[in-house]
């Protein structure tokens, strides 16, 4: 086994782990925590691929931003564990047949294996999460989705502070 | 409104100009006064090499007098305790008696005699009601201590060195203003 | 990727390297405590600390032997382990930064070719950012587990203050990568050095509105607002006791160096001596030069935050954020619009 692989196993686990870990934690901050850990655990993944520029993005963004934000909501709203409303049947049937549904898509995915191990990126030789070859895919091939996108994120903004006014 | 002063300055409130409201301006000022601080000469004793003069009108510690032949100049008359605003004085007298002339100059002396410096606030009013020019306060003060106890200072504390036997260690307790 | 692959000499080059800045990185900052009161006293006309050993000079080992013999206090309604893990977390985010700083230029020994830097990563800015922004974990973590409302309060503060200036700083950063076209520090500071002016010379504007947000993101005053004692008693680490409490203490100063390191390194020539040419002298005392260049710029720094912190006071929470989200962030839009301008009309 090359030291790739057994460090593609090694963050496998911790990413697995750890996300089981958010799931059964009681304490909401608790599961913020350990959802940051399966960043890094992702993040880990995108240098495997070099992708060093998603990687840290990844952590920048997902990381240090976006879970500062959950993490502030949480505390300041202090979640009790005795205050947590009693789930109703439907709700719960609800869940099950979600999660039952996303368990088919993967199991699903998992049979296709086949078919994609042709496609599956190179471990370290992928140079699309570089930062050169990722600006120049953005701005030439996709640079119409790019800029969309952009302009979601601008009307996504202006109701964010429109909302905020009110 | 006739202002009392010509010190007084009008508030204004007109609103900050453009270089105001940068204030990187004022703050570089700012910065340049805290700079200049950095040469000047530093005003700081320190303090167990160092000490700093008192002036010739401090008081300090309580010193019990002595006269010239290095008798006890007190007679327990309870003047100073009377006149302590702090209340810190106690004493107890005594009656001389036959044969301590040479310690006591008078019949009656303090047997006891305690200061608690803790309530003294060192006003010198006792100095002032003293008739016998018994007690009076020195350029020194009360050194710190890790009890309320010893703060209480008795006789043997506060009593001056003898003249005659030890002259050295009395110049030095009256020190140079006596 | 050559770091996974088994070539032993270089890890332990690595590892030696690492030991070393970290050491020192922490002796500086032991001395920057020291530093911090000689200048807070001389700028108010005071001695300063000058008990402990000659001039005072044993005075933050004192410091530190006084924080470690204190009494460790665990609140019993603190959570355990995130009490415990939010003083490390802090520590180790402020000196991951190290890893891209670099620190001069190559020095040969034993036949080899050693990089004074630890990790030359193409997105080594990108890197301290990551860094910078997982600093605020330790200051929340510590913040929530003390079970303190106004250690959560000021852990609040520390974090949206970090978020909002992080912003402004990342625009900022975007202006002067624009002009030097790569992400990599190394790369940065050897075109500085390479005969071309400083950056600073390019981006005036940017670099003030990076040191000013950098002042923020290390709770420097007059950006101290997560330790403000008169609204919030001790700040987020009011719970905390001896050594962990120097260990907030502690990464404080690490990341104002750190922070120093990187001014110095993207905006005035990291290792660059000005006015000298490098190539006129052996490449191990041109190394060391660069070395001792670098630390002399970073001492400088360190210098004027300590300088503007015994200057200027505290803001007020409202006059931050709007300091943070009304002045710094369009100010650096507008310095990366006429950067991008400016690159425009030359080319």
């Amino acid at each position: 086994m090359s030291i790739i692989q057994i460090l593609f196993f090694a963050l496998s686990a911790f990413a697995i782990i750890s996300a089981v870990m958010v799931l059964i934690s009681k304490n909401p901050i608790h599961s913020v925590l350990w959802l940051i850990l399966v960043f890094f655990a992702i993040s880990g993944h995108y240098i495997l691929l070099n992708a060093q520029f998603l990687a840290i993005v990844n952590i920048i963004v997902y990381a240090g931003a976006i879970m500062v934000l959950f993490l502030f909501v949480i505390m300041l709203i202090n979640v009790k564990k005795d205050s947590e409303p009693q789930k109703q049947f439907l709700v719960k049937l609800l869940g099950v047949v979600a999660g039952g549904s996303f368990l088919t898509l993967l199991v699903a995915l998992v049979k296709q294996t086949g078919q994609l191990q042709g496609r599956t990126l190179l471990m370290k030789d992928g140079v699309i999460g570089l930062i050169h070859p990722l600006g120049k895919a953005l701005f030439n091939e996709y640079v119409v989705p790019f800029e969309i996108s952009s302009v979601l994120f601008l009307s996504a903004m202006v109701g964010a502070v429109i909302i905020g006014k009110k | 409104m006739q202002t009392l002063t010509n010190k007084a300055l009008a508030v204004q409130r007109q609103p900050m100009t453009f270089w105001e409201r940068l204030y990187l301006i004022n703050i570089i000022k700012g910065m340049m006064i805290t700079f200049s601080h950095m040469f000047k000469k530093q005003p700081t004793i320190r303090y167990p090499e160092q000490k700093r003069e008192f002036s010739p009108v401090f008081r300090g510690l309580h010193v019990l007098n002595r006269d010239e032949e290095g008798r006890e100049r007190c007679t327990a008359c309870g003047l100073c305790a009377v006149a302590c605003p702090a209340e810190a004085i106690t004493m107890e007298a005594a009656e001389r008696m036959e044969g301590e002339e040479n310690i006591y100059r008078e019949e009656k002396y303090a047997a006891k005699y305690e200061i608690n410096m803790l309530r003294c606030i060192f006003c010198g009013l006792c100095e002032e009601a003293c008739p016998k020019d018994a007690i009076y306060l020195s350029e020194t003060f009360a050194p710190a201590n890790y009890t309320r106890k010893g703060f209480i200072y008795d006789k043997n504390d506060l009593l001056i060195p003898n003249p005659l036997t030890n002259a050295n260690d009395y110049a030095k307790a009256k020190g140079v203003q006596a | 990727m050559t770091l996974l692959s088994f070539d032993w000499a270089l890890i332990i080059e690595k590892l030696i390297l690492i030991v070393i800045i970290v050491l020192t990185t922490l002796l500086i900052t032991l001395y920057t405590t020291f530093g911090e009161r000689k200048v807070a006293a001389i700028l108010q006309d005071r001695p300063g600390p000058n008990r402990a050993g000659p001039f005072g000079l044993l005075q933050p080992l004192a410091d530190g032997l006084k924080l470690i013999m204190k009494e460790e206090i665990i609140p019993t309604s603190a959570s355990k382990w995130l009490f415990i893990l939010g003083p490390g977390l802090a520590m180790t985010a402020s000196l991951m930064t190290s890893a891209v700083i670099p620190w001069g230029t190559d020095v040969h020994l034993f036949g080899r070719t050693i990089a004074l830097q630890v990790a030359d990563v193409n997105i080594g800015i990108l890197y301290i950012f990551a860094v910078v922004s997982m600093g605020v974990y330790g200051i929340m973590i510590g913040g929530w587990a003390s079970n303190n409302k106004f250690s959560l309060m000021s852990a609040l503060r520390a974090a949206s203050q970090a978020i909002s200036y992080e912003i402004a700083m990342g625009l900022a950063l975007i202006a002067l990568l624009m002009t030097t076209g790569s992400l990599s520090l190394k790369t940065i500071v050897a075109d500085q050095a390479a005969g071309h002016w400083w950056n600073v010379v390019y981006q005036p504007l940017g670099f003030i509105i990076f040191f000013i947000c950098a002042m923020a993101e290390c709770n420097r005053t007059p950006f101290d607002l997560p330790e403000a004692e008169n609204e919030l008693n001790f700040g987020y680490h009011q719970e905390y006791s001896s050594m962990k409490l120097g260990f907030y203490l502690f990464a404080e100063y690490v990341n104002m160096i750190m922070s120093s390191a990187i001014m110095a390194s993207m905006y005035f020539g990291g290792y660059d001596l000005p006015f000298f040419d490098e190539t006129t002298v052996a490449p191990n005392i041109a190394a060391m030069i660069g070395v001792g260049t670098l630390l002399i710029k970073i001492v400088l720094f360190v210098f004027l935050f300590m300088w503007i912190r015994w200057t200027i006071p505290r803001f007020r929470y409202d006059q931050l954020m709007n300091l943070g989200w009304k002045t710094m962030i369009p100010l650096a839009l507008f310095n990366m619009l006429l950067t991008g301008a400016l690159i425009l009309a030359k080319l």
